[in-house]
């Protein structure tokens, strides 16, 4: 029933209220004297030198990824096993299935190394 | 009066009251993590303000008011909406999720019944799932904007390990859907009144912990923020109340998975006699998870980063995976 998520939607509300006090309370409270050096990223006393916006490793884009492809499939095991106690051996049949062929990519990565990090 | 009406502020006492509870919950956390750690580590840890049996029962009092008058500064190459909203959506995420968490019993009070959960949905497993990856949001954008290395590679590590822990999170509960049949946490709490869910899902039970404690970034999973090498990982930048809200989203998100742990598998606010009102049990069952991770926090070294990302996928997924497998087949052989 959509009124089941109402109160959701109330929280939401409540609490996005009291991210914003929250956010805005310490720039009214606080004391205020920036300075150039004050303002510049830290990089343990050293002087700064270019950008923190570059490019990063491939291993995070592939981790990406492999993410979505996990994540996607164990959405789809959810309401198979709400489910489940119905579906019975049909059920347990057709999983195994798409798992056996997810294992198979899944085989093929570990092979091909890309869970190794060094 | 009009029913809508009245779920609106049934809904708005809750969530005020929740968050308060949420708020000083985190505090006191505060404070005991201090104090645990202090001694695991022979040390005393705090016990000057407001001391009281010789437990600083202010600290966390004069904590906040430190942090609140603090100077609260923008880098100055950095992205600074983002910047701004970062720590918002961290906390905010934080405290959504106890939206469907189930506090107690419904109680019947001049033939009202109220529901001690804010929402009663039926997906609320799913729902937790779903804030839970939104949490990730807090943290990478508020070390993206900040404009520091150091910010930017803990909140890059921060990312990759918590999506590749929820994975074996997701999977280390479908388990136990499949015994209980129901996505709704009332209704996985109400099985739970004879036997524990842990009892059918032991090694679910242990894969969700271990998961938990890599999503929450507590030791030994701390790498976004080994402060021996990132110095504070994606909060390097920020200061004053910003840096506290951080703080109260991991806080408040160690609150939640024990929270989790403790309806899912535990048997929630379900106490063996019957004694306490509910919500102690789950008070109770809370607590002994929160001193289990400070204890692990103070005994525990850190994982290498290759370690700990070959942990998560070459051994919590093929396990996660083995455990949903194992039951699917016992619940077909029980023919149930």
């Amino acid at each position: 029933m959509p009124i089941d998520y109402l109160p959701i939607l109330v929280m939401v509300v409540v609490v996005v209220a009291f991210a914003a006090i929250a956010l805005t309370l310490s720039s009214l409270t606080g004391p205020r004297h920036p300075t150039a050096a004050k303002l510049e990223p830290y990089e343990s006393g050293m002087p700064p030198f270019g950008s923190a916006r570059r490019r990063i490793s491939i291993k995070y884009y592939l981790t990406a990824v492999l993410f979505i492809l996990f994540d996607i499939e164990i959405i789809f095991f959810y309401p198979w096993a709400v489910l489940f106690r119905q579906l019975k051996l049909f059920g347990l049949v057709e999983m195994g299935v798409f798992v056996l062929i997810l294992l198979i990519g899944y085989v093929y990565v570990w092979r091909k190394g890309g869970f190794n990090w060094d | 009066m009009d029913p809508l009406a009245l779920v609106i502020i049934e809904a708005l006492i809750k969530s005020i009251v929740v968050i308060i509870v949420l708020l000083t919950g985190f505090a006191y956390l505060t404070l005991m993590e201090r104090m645990v750690v202090a001694r695991i580590q022979v040390r005393v840890g705090p016990n000057r303000v407001g001391r009281v049996f010789g437990i600083a029962a202010l600290q966390p009092i004069a904590d906040a008011i430190k942090m609140i008058f603090k100077e609260d500064f923008i880098p100055a190459n950095a992205d600074k909406l983002i910047y701004v909203l970062a720590p918002g959506i961290a906390v905010g995420t934080a405290l959504l999720a106890w939206a469907v968490i189930p506090l107690n019993p419904p109680l019947t009070i001049f033939g009202y019944t109220i529901n001690f959960e804010i929402a009663n949905v039926n997906v609320a497993v799913l729902y937790l799932l779903a804030i839970g990856s939104l949490s990730i949001y807090g943290i990478v954008l508020g070390g993206w904007s900040a404009n520091n290395k150091y910010s930017l590679l803990g909140a890059l590590r921060s990312t990759a390990q918590m999506v590749s822990y929820e994975v074996s999170l997701g999977l280390s509960l479908v388990g136990v859907l499949m015994v209980s049949g129901t996505l709704s946490l009332t209704q996985i709490v109400q099985q739970q009144s004879m036997i524990w869910n842990v009892v059918w899902q032991p090694l679910g039970f242990v894969i969700y912990l271990v998961c938990a404690l890599a999503e929450i970034n507590r030791v030994p999973f701390d790498l976004p923020e080994a402060e021996t090498e990132l110095v504070a990982g994606y909060q390097t930048e920020y200061s004053s109340l910003k840096f506290a809200l951080f703080y109260m989203a991991e806080y408040i998100n160690m609150l939640t998975i024990s929270a989790i742990a403790s309806t899912v598998f535990l048997g929630g606010y379900q106490g063996p006699f019957g004694i306490l009102p509910g919500v102690h049990w789950l008070l109770i069952k809370m607590l002994i998870f929160i001193f289990i991770f400070m204890w692990i926090r103070g005994t525990l070294p850190r994982f290498r980063y290759d370690q700990l990302m070959r942990f998560g996928w070459q051994v919590l997924l093929p396990l996660a995976l083995a455990n949903t497998f194992v039951t699917a087949v016992v619940l077909v052989l029980l023919g149930k």
